[in-house]
């Protein structure tokens, strides 16, 4: 016992004196799903290039890590580099002066200033994290289901519900796995899914943030409009359905189309023992263009008091490259990559969904940059609307002037 | 001989006023002060040595209770809660008595049994029970459907836990169903209490089964049941936990199942995308401490006060 008890005292002797020890560098992130990734490819792809610089990767379980980082960084003791949550989250912790300020790094031309706005001050002076990965938004459907009711693959809003009546008239499947009880999941997998192709992408969010564009404006009630009709082709008591039951009801065969988000893929392609694959969001009946959801969900950016700035900017740095992309984007499916290098992606669903934005321009989601700051946030306000809009409680005209009024209520642009 | 300051009291006394002054009276105190601040909450134009919080008095709580945005959760969530509340004293009160009259009957076989099987779930988890009747009455692999099914009445299945109306009762309903054997231990406790002599006088004068127990029983554990009545006010107003079980803080659909408690977590500590806002948080906290308070007077000065209490 007592043996024990020194070795344990020597082993954590020595691990403070190498966590000490100059050239360490400790990445604060929640996604411990990703841990192996970056224990087992990503960090030893980086010290292959640079083996004096020694990476640890620390996690926090993902609903604590706001809270956590912010205590670490108050308290002085946070790691080098923080793994960035888009937006005001980091924002905040940037005004306070506990993330350093990234301007001039190396690399941050590999990204589009789309990707860029998620960890960038409101007039785009200061940047202050590494862009990292996005997730889009599209619709799962299960190819043996198509094939055996002999559907195609829907591009326009009508061709989009002729495909579910089809389905429904078939009456073995349901035909939109998704229920409103996860107002979140509807509102995300929804709204933020087909919307941008109602507003036009980056015209209609910039159109939101400068007041030009109203959530009462026509397209909006289109698309809400749209929703509504979603109603008739969920399961009964969709009302009632959670996002679990969602997922489950697909990955067990008996929905045919599944209205998702790109980290779906890993989970679903493990639990599926079906084909499926994936279409881009519907267009308005008409309309030549279209647009992608490509929301920016994780960046990297540096602790203002590191003790190694030296060791971790080259990190960042290495985190811009064409190499750390194709690794990224590969062992961890679902999240894509936001830098402009062409890399090659082997699962095919998420290589589906990348090719959409070959033809289609991509956007962020609409309620979060700015306009999400405010209270009531835009974003809970959406999630309550568009599910009201769904289970047919609240009507498209309701709920968009809903959405405008909570905006009115703090953004001066919509007073 | 002057009798000298029993100091010895005093110093008995000390560990635990010490231990309820720190961790109850002073965060309750800290609470309210908290509620008279403002926070910045973005950390705009700040460094780490300038003051977060501002003090902006009552302002807090005019915004709580008038400003649209604040106004309406809050009137939501009272107006939820005090449905709740209302629920459990009209269903569980009447029900746990009425099981503890039948288990404190002298023929009833098997009363040990019945007893431990009524009170089991109230020493469930939450999160279990929540989690059970999630998938008991989920609309794709639910029980109901199947049992309305066997007699013909499927049509008569909704999907209860997501349409706005049902869905409280049926989450008022389900803890109603964890948490009956709390009233009935109490009432079983008190009713055997009751002196046999009592009972058997009853008897003599000629009094039936019913006469007695309304008579002469129900009198007697008056006091009980005023217990309990506060009991589950208390209890009520501080729910949060079955709510956040079963419904998140989306306290869905449309926060129709929204209680004081989950619009206070919801306030204090943001949720999703909403950043949290201490100081507002606090304000709802104190607001309901305001609530419960207010109950446990009334309860205090127009019940326990002048309700007879008889000495057997």
């Amino acid at each position: 016992m007592k043996k024990l008890l020194s070795i344990t005292i020597f082993f954590s002797f020595l691990l403070s004196l190498s966590s000490a020890f100059a050239g360490t560098v400790i990445i604060e992130s929640w996604r411990n799903d990703d841990a192996d990734a970056w224990n087992e490819k990503i960090i030893p792809a980086f010290n292959a290039k640079y083996p004096d610089i020694k990476v640890v990767f620390q996690t926090t379980i993902p609903n604590q890590y706001a809270a956590s980082v912010s205590a670490k960084l108050e308290g002085g003791n946070a790691g080098d580099l923080i793994t960035c949550i888009p937006f005001d989250q980091s924002l905040k912790l940037f005004n306070r002066g506990w993330l350093a300020s990234l301007n001039g790094l190396n690399g941050l031309d590999n990204y589009p200033q789309v990707a860029k706005d998620a960890w960038s001050t409101d007039d785009q002076s200061d940047i202050f994290c590494v862009p990292m990965a996005s997730v889009s938004h599209g619709f799962m459907y299960n190819k043996e289901i198509f094939k055996e009711l002999g559907l195609s693959i829907p591009n326009t809003e009508s061709e989009f519900f002729g495909v579910l009546d089809k389905i429904k008239a078939d009456g073995n499947y349901t035909p939109l796995a998704i229920g409103t009880a996860d107002t979140w999941a509807i509102a995300t997998m929804g709204f933020q899914n087909v919307g941008p192709n109602f507003w036009q992408g980056e015209k209609g969010r910039k159109g939101i943030i400068s007041g030009d564009e109203k959530f009462t404006d026509s397209h909006y009630i289109e698309l809400l409009k749209s929703l509504a009709k979603w109603g008739d082709y969920m399961a009964p008591g969709y009302q009632a359905q959670t996002y679990p039951d969602s997922q489950n009801l697909f990955t067990l065969g008996d929905a045919a189309i599944y209205p998702t988000g790109s980290w779906e893929i890993f989970t679903f392609s493990q639990n599926a023992d079906f084909e499926f694959s994936a279409f881009p969001p519907y267009k308005p009946d008409g309309q030549a263009n279209c647009f992608v959801d490509d929301h920016t969900d994780i960046g990297i950016g540096m602790n203002a008091a590191s003790k190694n700035p030296e060791e971790s900017k080259i990190f960042l740095e290495w985190l811009t490259s064409a190499e750390f992309a194709e690794i990224f984007a590969n062992e961890v499916p679902g999240f894509f990559p936001l830098h402009t290098h062409s890399i090659n992606v082997n699962d095919p669903v998420a290589k589906e969904f990348i090719s959409w934005k070959d033809d289609c321009d991509t956007t962020i989601r609409n309620s979060v940059h700015i306009v999400g700051r405010g209270e009531p946030n835009l974003e809970s306000v959406l999630w309550e609307v568009v599910s009201g809009v769904v289970n047919g409680t609240m009507s498209p005209e309701d709920a968009g002037a809903k959405a405008e009024a909570s905006l009115a209520n703090w953004y001066a642009p919509h007073q | 001989m002057k009798k000298r300051f029993p100091y010895h009291i005093l110093v008995f006394l000390f560990p635990a006023c010490f231990i309820y002054t720190l961790f109850m009276i002073f965060p309750l105190f800290d609470t309210i002060r908290i509620s008279l601040f403002t926070q910045n909450l973005m950390g705009e134009n700040m460094d780490n040595s300038s003051n977060i919080r501002a003090f902006i008095g009552l302002r807090n709580y005019y915004d709580l209770f008038t400003n649209e945005n604040w106004s309406w959760h809050f009137w939501n969530a009272l107006k939820n809660n005090t449905y709740f509340f209302l629920l459990h004293v009209s269903i569980q009160t009447p029900i746990g008595l009425l099981i503890a009259a039948f288990l404190s009957s002298k023929d009833l076989k098997f009363k040990h049994t019945y007893r431990t099987l009524i009170f089991l779930p109230a020493m469930m988890s939450i999160v279990i029970v929540g989690y059970l009747f999630n998938l008991i009455l989920s609309n794709l692999w639910g029980i109901p459907q199947t049992i309305l099914g066997v007699v013909g009445l499927e049509h008569l299945y909704q999907p209860w836990l997501g349409l706005k109306g049902p869905a409280l009762i049926t989450i008022s309903l389900i803890s109603i169903w964890q948490f009956v054997g709390i009233p009935m231990m109490l009432f079983y406790a008190a009713l055997l209490n009751i002196p046999d002599e009592i009972l058997d006088a009853a008897k003599i004068d000629g009094s039936g089964p019913m006469t007695t127990f309304w008579f002469v029983k129900f009198p007697l554990i008056l006091p009980t049941v005023g217990l309990m009545v506060i009991l589950t006010y208390v209890g009520n107003y501080n729910a949060f936990d079955l709510i956040f079980a079963m419904k998140s803080l989306y306290a869905g659909p449309e926060y129709s199942t929204d209680l004081m408690g989950t619009f206070f977590y919801r306030t204090f500590f943001g949720f999703q995308m909403q950043l949290g806002n201490p100081t507002m948080g606090a304000t709802v906290a104190s607001t309901t401490f305001g609530i419960i308070l207010l109950g446990v007077l009334i309860y205090l000065f127009a019940f326990q006060q002048r309700v007879t209490r008889y000495q057997y």
